[in-house]
């Protein structure tokens, strides 16, 4: 089953490697370094931002006139549901980039965004709930917005368990890559849900087309708290990313050492 | 700039819907923590395997 595969044109003892910058972090070392270098100041964003983000989210932010205070779960519905589609977004151009290359690093940040997905999905369903009780009278309707946001934690739990369930961890990537891919038609759907049918869920609140439909201090408290949760994803998956890095070297040494035990 | 609220209590009651406010930040705040102590917990280089 094993065809023989070219070796990686980026390499290092192949003469003929290209002097690409962003192909330099497709090498393990590189990419370790990297991460190194970046998750630390992420994650202290991460921090200042959820700070200034909750206090004017918690704080400053005005009632709102129609829904009291429980729109103020807006600041952490909004963020985790947005990093829910573009952490899945990420993770299908990591897994393209690791289907068309073959590099181990895109197919580990792929890996590595799935938990983070799957828990900020989980957290748009869970703040959805608590904000739908008091303001529709339900936890949960089969609309087609919670409905395919519901899809999006299966397609994230289908990519880790499919992962999971294949021992060969290339065949793995491929497959877990796959998946991903085919899923990513449900992000668009998840978006636009809101337009294309007719929901309980409301429409967004915030579009580059037309000026935001929310007071000042709570449109800045929910783009902070995004901000944050952004960097918080970036962090945590390239963290996760370099722990499945290193294990990946550290099992090719291993199969090293016995097809040639010295 | 002015506090949105004139009291702790007030701010805890949320005018009634407190514990779908808390319930929803309390969540994430678990939800993160957990993942970080993940994370944490990672073996790093050097570990004896």
């Amino acid at each position: 089953m094993a065809a023989a595969r070219p070796s990686p044109p980026w390499t290092p003892s192949r003469p003929d490697a290209p002097r690409s910058t962003w192909l330099r972090f497709a090498s393990p070392l590189h990419f370790t370094r990297l991460v190194d270098g970046l998750a630390p100041p992420l994650m202290l964003a991460a921090a200042v931002l959820t700070v200034i983000g909750l206090a004017t989210g918690l704080l400053i932010a005005p009632t709102d006139h129609q829904q009291g205070e429980a729109y103020r779960i807006i600041f952490v519905h909004v963020p985790a549901a947005w990093m829910s589609m573009i952490v899945y977004l990420a993770m299908a151009a990591w897994a393209a980039v690791g289907l068309v290359f073959h590099t181990r690093v895109a197919f580990a940040l792929a890996r590595a965004l799935a938990p983070t997905g799957a828990l900020m999905t989980f957290l748009a369903l869970w703040t959805g709930a608590l904000w739908g009780q008091p303001t529709w009278g339900t936890w949960w309707v089969w609309d087609a917005r919670l409905t395919s946001e519901l899809l999006l934690l299966f397609l994230y739990l289908g990519v880790m368990s499919l992962h999971a369930a294949i021992d060969d961890p290339q065949r793995a990537d491929r497959a877990a890559a796959v998946l991903a891919l085919v899923g990513v038609v449900n992000v668009p759907v998840i978006y636009f849900s809101v337009q294309w049918w007719n929901t309980l869920h409301q429409g967004a609140s915030v579009s580059l087309t037309r000026s935001p439909s929310m007071a000042g201090t709570m449109l800045a408290g929910m783009l902070v708290m995004a901000l944050a949760a952004w960097a918080y994803c970036a962090a945590a998956a390239l963290m996760r990313a370099r722990t499945l890095v290193r294990q990946g070297q550290a099992f090719e040494t291993q199969l090293a050492v016995r097809r040639d035990p010295r | 700039m002015t506090l949105a609220w004139d009291s702790l209590s007030s701010f805890l009651a949320m005018g009634g819907h407190g514990l779908y406010v808390w319930g929803a930040f309390g969540m994430t705040a678990a939800v993160v923590a957990a993942e970080c102590w993940t994370l944490m917990r990672a073996p790093r280089p050097g570990d004896t395997p």
